[in-house]
């Protein structure tokens, strides 16, 4: 599974994505950031305020609870500034 | 009409494109966003990034709800990506709709979504550096007054 990171998260982990494989017990995509930033400190320091954060599997942005079932591309994605 | 390109577009021939062939419609509304530059705060530039993929599956999203919620003939969409200069178009967001109303609200309807919900973050450069532009709290609270 990929995930994706974007422009302020992107450069604070210096890079834009990594190549996981979750273990077994990560059934939701909460949980799947839980068990990433308990691995990465880095991670876990950036997303300190989890909230302000949506979260995209395979292209459209879904709720935290959706399971990851099928998840090819998993993007987390700061609070946007478009328009 | 949905497009996300790191291109360069003329407003008007847009515009052009979009009205025409319409004999139904009573009502065109276009909002188009632009690079800016204060006197008393510089940029030479405005860097923006995008995820193309989610993007265009969000923008397509919004503006389905946005056809049926106000009844509009048609809506488009383009946003760009990139590094663009001061009084360069950004993006734009015209409706067609029967009545001024629903062509407003629309597009209105369109900008509130585009602001917090399509996936663009907003660099700016300037002679110090670069800095990545804040989410505000009063963009939200404007996408949130539809619901």
């Amino acid at each position: 599974m990929k995930i994706l990171y974007f422009a302020w998260l992107r450069e604070r982990l210096n890079r834009a994505s990594d190549d996981v494989t979750p273990p077994a017990d990560v059934v939701t995509l909460e949980d799947l950031v839980t068990w990433l930033r308990a691995n990465d400190e880095s991670l876990d320091l950036a997303m300190a305020n989890p909230k302000q954060f949506k979260i995209s599997k395979n292209a459209r942005i879904v709720p935290w609870n959706t399971p990851i079932d099928g998840a090819e591309e998993v993007a987390i994605l700061p609070p946007m500034t478009g328009g | 009409m949905i497009i996300i390109s790191d291109a360069p577009f003329d407003p008007g021939t847009l515009l052009n494109q979009f009205q025409t062939n319409h004999p139904e419609a009573g009502a065109a509304v276009t909002f188009t966003g632009m690079v800016r530059s204060l006197p008393d705060r510089p940029i030479t530039a405005l860097i923006l990034e995008c995820y193309p993929d989610l993007a265009q599956n969000e923008i397509a999203a919004i503006r389905t709800t946005a056809i049926a919620r106000f009844d509009l003939i048609d809506a488009a969409i383009l946003h760009r990506y990139g590094r663009l200069v001061p009084d360069e178009p950004i993006m734009q967001v015209m409706t067609l709709a029967p009545h001024r109303q629903a062509a407003f609200d629309g597009a209105q309807y369109l900008m509130d979504y585009l602001k917090t919900d399509a996936p663009f973050w907003k660099q700016e450069e300037a002679a110090a550096g670069t800095e990545w532009v804040e989410a505000k709290a009063s963009d939200d609270t404007a996408r949130d007054r539809w619901r």
